[in-house]
């Protein structure tokens, strides 16, 4: 089970979190063409090494945050809030 | 004679506790403290068990865990039989009965055995290349044959009646190994001050020092200064003792197995018969050890043939002697003080075969000065005997020596695997010729063998001062050299377990396989249960040999967890029967009713009565909705509050349609898509006023949608001003459906006249003083309303609308009311591939860029040629199609000609049913379907498979009931009665525990708020108890207390009315928003007490509970077992659980079965009196 540091309350057990997918993503404008949007609905990243995710700590404060895994030790490098846009 | 080959004295056996146990039925008796292989050879008794592949003759090889050969069952009854235990592990007790394995009839003459005369004809890979053909006698024949033939023992088939507990534990350092290099680690760690737990896979802690009794320690015999370290260690760390380090998980997770009770004659019935500690360590270091190496010559397999560490185990600690003439094979110098203690205990050596050609070093020295004779640069090149070997051939051909026992020792290997397990690179030390951890390791482990060595860098092991131990009495010993293969030869084994030769893997070789990580898959060397213990580093050498590309390039293959094999009950733990996954039952009793599970919910399916057959009772309680009013139990929908003053928005966003536009006191009907524009959910929005909405949720969808709101709430809209709170378990609703529901309703409501509500309104009211909120809304086309109400009063309302003739109706007759509507449910005409314009639903988008809008205009989801949902009549109407059913078309010329399956099939598919039932109201089956360009269909003719022969159905739109039919005569009923206050909940007795007491807290009152930080502070002065800032922790002031649960989310909890102080929270709030929700009946309160409340906790509670840890006064959410939990600690040996109203059940359940070793037996007895 990982160890997981959420970044309001701090390291938890991995299964007070839930996944949430790749971060960073950019949801397009409605006005986006088919090829920008099916884009961002269908294409991720899928590295070996350091991958950018979402997770949420639910059941925890229920805050989804940024987190930095490397996909191939599952070491986390770093969690972080999520900042205004 | 009983026992010939116990010594007189000596070992650490309790000769005055005499113990009888069997062995294949026959009677034997040991001494307390034996392992069932020393207390068989002190009974002469060296054939144990039969081979896995040739059901070769075996015995014991080792004197512990890595034993491949002696593998036996142990019988303590029905559903209480283990297979395939090592009884160099296996601790004596009276009455044990245990059996050998894999022979037919007898261990002494075996069928099985003839395999060894066909060995030839048995290379690796020969399963592959023998049984190719024809394939359908793989299963019917060739594979149970093999299996019959090939074997461990035979686990039972009862179920396991024995108990098994988990639990989760957290330490500054887990030391892993008692032995010398472990308990001086251990001594270093506890001056610390840390937090320490020691493990270790023996009965005893002491490992090596054990059999030291000549050797002292600062002027203790070894096993004395063992005991005197014990004493020092209990109290400040955690000592478990039969509990082996089996597995070495992400972020120093370590699995541990604990064996609590299977070395008693009784068990007794309080404890768990084995425990699985997950144990989260800051450091961990390993005291492993290592493990002697068999040495590979032919016919080293033969039983008496054993390793010379093992015999000086015996010896020592058992007081066995493991022959009378003994030769020595050996390639390293631990294997003379064998020889000399054997002597020395009156066992005859015949003689030591060294590889070595000039061995010299203070033990050889002392062997050769008591005259044992010593063969140099020799090895042995046979071996003579079939149940027990009786001689051995020199290499130089000098002849046999007689002997009954061979000691072999090819030197010793570190047992890295945990290490290797932790994804660290193992380094090669071409030296010993064995892969050693680059760190966190300690003593034989790390490659050190010296005693004094070993307590010195276990002692320093943490950065304390370095403590020196005066050692005598012992020789100064190495890893040995490093191996040198052998040559290849049929039976030279390298492999015990599974029966891997020098031969098969020179086959391998010569086919081809250079890899070692192939040739252990091709000829299954260190693949068996032991995991190649004893035989991976000799395998390794062979095939480095064998393909010429040294050992350290050839490299280890890896080591996978369990370090020795982990009962399934250790790992399922509780987590089985009730405690499986919770059971949440919804608040209004059914008794009598059919129920099914509907997410993680129990839910009444119908309510036949007397002789009633279900099919009658749902055509009963349809009929009853059409005609009269029914009423169903709505509870388990999910409910979510949205508040605040961006909610309007934010639900236009989340949910099809335009909520901003939609007056208080309306509802809506909204779908939710993904963002792929598939439905995934839908519900009611109900606008209670500007800034709050009442929504309700699909039962099994509830979670899904909150965490779906809450990530675009929190992550792409962000800013918006909006707050959601899941009320699902705050309210009971009773749906009330049918022509006569106003009516019945009607007397309940002195403050709503429902008679007077439009379609799709909410109101808010009381219901005595109770308050409710009540929606005019239906899922069967008929008048319906949604009363939702406290669930402390919900029984007795549905209790009384009971009296009054409404009809109870069950979810069955809820999916043929609404699909006589052509309404979908969720999960039925939707799969993750359907749009709202697929199933007739186009209309509800409406305005704002809804979330999956965008994709609605993608041309995939535009095709004309998508599945639509249609109605399907059955031509004959006695007809009732299976859900799931393919629907086909008769082909054109061009479906013929372009569709391979057309061709095969004769028709083509269209689609295909999602539901179907018999309508009581049309009286004839009749079904829902998606079917390619269904609109386009209908009116036309097409078929439906069924066993028996297509079904001919006419394609309808999908709605079957237009008007409503003719009405009943109402029921004349009593005038309105008020309602009482509920009856005080009755708590299940607590048993009496004084180590932990569970008790059912009062009801109170909880306020959830939601709030910025200067309306917290506002709302905090004004309550007299600040919210606190700090994360996870609470404030307390006199008796109301506030929790922090979320960066903007408080729990109040507090004696007064919910709603007055809710209306001082959201006076105090101002202009600020905010969102301040009654959620008192959501969750009940439980408390935890006593000194093992948190070792009862950490059974199912992952989080670290030390007081240092999770302080007086920290508060969060968490999980417990299944069930979420708000876990607040409120002294040092008191917590609070807030515990969802459906989740209490499962959740008491969890922590009495986590106390059960602490109730006291007595009191308990007392009662029952």
């Amino acid at each position: 089970m990982l160890l997981i540091s959420c970044p309001w309350c701090g390291p938890r057990p991995e299964n007070e979190f839930r996944y949430g997918g790749q971060a960073g993503l950019t949801r397009p404008a409605a006005s986006a063409d088919d090829a920008t949007w099916s884009a961002y609905l269908y294409l991720r990243n899928n590295p070996k090494g350091r991958h950018q995710e979402r997770w949420r700590h639910q059941p925890g404060c229920g805050r989804f945050f940024n987190c930095e895994r490397d996909t191939v030790t599952d070491r986390i490098s770093n969690t972080s809030k999520i900042g205004p846009r | 004679m009983t026992q010939p080959f116990r010594t007189a004295a000596g070992g650490r056996i309790d000769r005055s506790d005499r113990i009888q146990f069997s062995f294949d039925g026959r009677p034997l008796t040991g001494y307390a403290g034996d392992t069932l292989a020393s207390a068989l050879l002190a009974n002469d008794v060296h054939l144990v068990g039969r081979s896995f592949k040739y059901h070769r003759p075996r015995g014991i090889l080792s004197a512990g865990s890595e034993e491949p050969n002696a593998l036996v069952t142990i019988d303590r009854g029905a559903g209480r039989i283990t297979p395939n235990l090592r009884a160099t592990s296996v601790e004596l007790y009276d009455g044990l009965t245990a059996r050998s394995q894999n022979r037919f009839p007898s261990l002494r003459f075996d069928f099985g055995a003839l395999a060894g005369w066909a060995a030839p004809l048995l290379p690796p890979g020969f399963v592959y290349k023998s049984f190719m053909w024809p394939p359908s006698f793989w299963k019917r024949l060739y594979e149970p044959a093999i299996r019959a033939a090939a074997g461990l023992g035979r686990s039972p088939a009862e179920a396991d009646p024995d108990q098994y507990q988990t639990r989760y534990a957290h330490c500054d350092i887990l030391i892993i190994g008692g032995g010398a290099a472990g308990l001086a680690a251990a001594l270093g760690a506890s001056a610390t001050g840390a937090r320490v737990i020691l493990c270790d896979e023996q009965a005893e802690l002491g490992g090596g020092l054990l059999d030291e009794p000549n050797a002292t320690i600062d002027g203790w015999p070894a096993p004395d200064w063992v005991r005197e370290a014990i004493g020092t260690l209990n109290g400040s760390v955690t000592l478990l003792p039969r509990t082996t380090a089996f597995g070495w998980y992400p972020d120093n997770m370590i699995g541990l197995a604990e064996r609590v009770t299977d070395h008693l004659a009784d068990p007794g019935s309080h404890r768990p018969r084995e425990r699985l500690w997950q144990v989260r360590a800051a450091r961990v270091v390993l005291a492993t050890g290592a493990i002697e190496r068999p040495l590979v010559f032919p016919g080293n397999d033969r039983p008496g043939i054993m390793l010379a560490g093992a015999a000086r185990t015996y010896l020592h600690r058992y007081g066995v002697t493991v022959g009378k003439r003994v030769v020595i094979a050996t390639a390293d110098d631990s294997a003379y003080r064998t020889a000399t203690d054997l002597h020395a205990a009156g066992v005859a050596v015949a003689g030591i075969v060294d590889r070595r050609s000039a061995p010299d070093s203070e033990a050889v020295q002392a062997a050769r000065a008591l005259g044992i004779p010593i063969h140099r640069g020799m090895t042995i090149s046979g071996t003579e005997g079939r149940l027990r070997v009786h001689s051995a051939r020199l290499s130089d051909g000098t002849g046999l020596i007689p002997c009954d026992t061979i000691l072999m020792s090819g030197g010793w290997t570190p047992s890295v695997h945990l290490f290797s397990q932790s994804r660290r690179a193992l380094i090669f030390d071409s030296a010993s010729g064995t892969w050693l951890p680059t760190e966190d390791a300690v003593g034989a482990c790390a490659g050190v063998f010296d005693l004094g060595t070993c307590l010195r860098d276990g002692a320093r092991a943490f950065g304390g001062e370095t403590r020196s131990f005066a050692v005598l009495g012992i020789q100064a010993m190495t890893a040995g050299e490093p191996p040198v293969a052998a040559k290849p030869h049929r039976a030279a084994f390298v492999d015990f377990q599974n029966d891997v030769t020098t031969k098969d893997l020179a086959i391998a070789t010569d086919e081809g396989f250079v890899s070692v990580e192939h040739v252990k898959r091709y000829t299954t060397t260190g693949m068996a249960t032991d995991q190649g213990k004893t035989s991976n580093l000799n395998a390794l050498t062979a095939i480095a040999a064998l393909t010429g590309q040294g050992v350290e390039a050839t490299g280890l293959t890896t080591f996978r967890p369990p370090y020795t094999p982990v009962t399934f009950g250790t790992l399922a733990g509780s987590v089985r029967g009730d405690l499986f996954a919770p059971i949440r039952v919804p608040p209004i009793a059914t008794p009598g009713a059919v129920l099914e599970n509907v997410g993680t919910w129990k839910r009444a399916r119908c309510f036949p009565q007397a002789n009633e057959t279900i099919a009658a009772a749902v055509a009963r309680e349809c009929l009853a909705v059409r005609n009269d009013a029914g009423m169903l139990d709505a509870s388990t929908l999910g409910k979510i509050a949205v508040e605040g003053p961006d909610a309007a928005a934010f639900l236009s966003r989340i949910y099809t349609g335009d909520f901003t536009d939609l007056a208080s006191g309306q509802c809506r009907y909204g779908v939710l898509l993904g963002e792929d524009g598939f439905i995934r959910d839908d519900g009611i929005i109900a606008r209670l006023a500007p800034d709050r909405f009442h929504v309700t949720t699909t039962t099994a969808g509830a979670a899904f949608v909150l965490h779906h709101m809450e990530d675009y709430l929190q992550t792409e809209f962000v800013g918006m001003r909006v707050w959601l709170t899941s009320v699902t378990e705050q309210w009971a609703v009773i749906a009330v459906q049918g022509p006569r529901a106003a009516e019945v309703l009607a007397p309940f409501l002195p403050d709503i006249d429902p008679g007077a509500m439009p379609p799709m309104s909410v109101r808010t009211g009381h219901i005595g003083d109770v308050a409710v909120v009540l929606l005019r809304v239906s899922f069967t086309g008929e008048t319906g309303f949604e009363i939702n109400l406290p669930p402390d009063h919900a029984q007795r309302v549905w209790d009384t609308l009971r009296q009054r003739d409404v009809t109870p109706f069950g979810t069955d007759a809820m999916h043929v009311l609404r699909a006589e509507k052509g309404y979908i449910m969720i999960g039925q005409e939707t799969d993750g591939t359907v749009t709202p314009g697929d199933v007739g639903l186009g209309w509800t988008i409406r305005g704002a860029d809804c979330i999956g809008k965008r994709s609605l205009s993608l041309p995939d989801l535009k095709r004309a040629d998508r599945k639509q949902l249609v109605g399907l009549l059955p031509l004959d109407p006695t007809v009732v199609l299976e859900e799931g059913a393919q629907v086909t078309a008769a082909p054109s010329a061009w479906d013929v000609l372009s569709n391979a399956s057309v061709r095969t099939r004769g028709a083509l598919s269209v689609g295909h049913v999602t539901s179907s039932y018999h309508s009581p109201g049309l009286n004839r089956g009749f079904a829902l379907a998606l079917v390619a360009g269904g609109r386009s269909r209908i009116g036309l003719q097409l078929s439906v498979a069924a066993a028996g022969g297509d079904r001919p159905v006419t394609v309808t739109a999908p709605v079957f009931l237009e008007k409503p039919k003719d009405r009943l005569k109402a029921i004349t009923f009593s005038s309105a009665q008020p309602l009482l206050p509920l009856a005080e909940q009755q708590a299940p007795v607590a048993r009496a525990c004084p180590a932990v007491e569970l008790v059912t807290l009062a009801p109170v009152t909880r306020l959830s708020v939601r709030a910025g930080s200067a309306a917290g502070t506002a709302i905090g002065l004004a309550l007299g108890v600040l919210m606190p800032t700090v994360p996870c922790r609470s404030v307390i002031t006199r008796n109301r207390a506030a929790l922090w649960l979320g960066p903007d989310e408080w729990l109040i909890v507090a004696p007064d009315s919910a709603s007055e102080l809710a209306a001082l929270a959201r006076q105090a709030a101002g202009e600020h928003p905010v969102s301040i929700i009654d959620v008192s009946q959501r969750s009940g309160g439980l408390e935890v007490a006593g000194p093992r409340a948190a070792w009862c906790l950490n059974a199912f509670c992952a989080l670290d509970l030390d007081l240092h840890a999770f302080p007086v006064g920290m508060c969060t959410r968490t999980l417990l077992g299944a069930a979420e939990i708000v876990l607040w600690r409120i002294a040092p040996e008191v917590f609070h659980l807030d515990v969802a109203r459906s989740l209490m059940p499962y959740v008491r359940a969890c922590l009495e079965e986590s106390r059960v070793e602490f109730v006291d037996v007595q009191a308990e007895s007392g009662r029952s009196k």
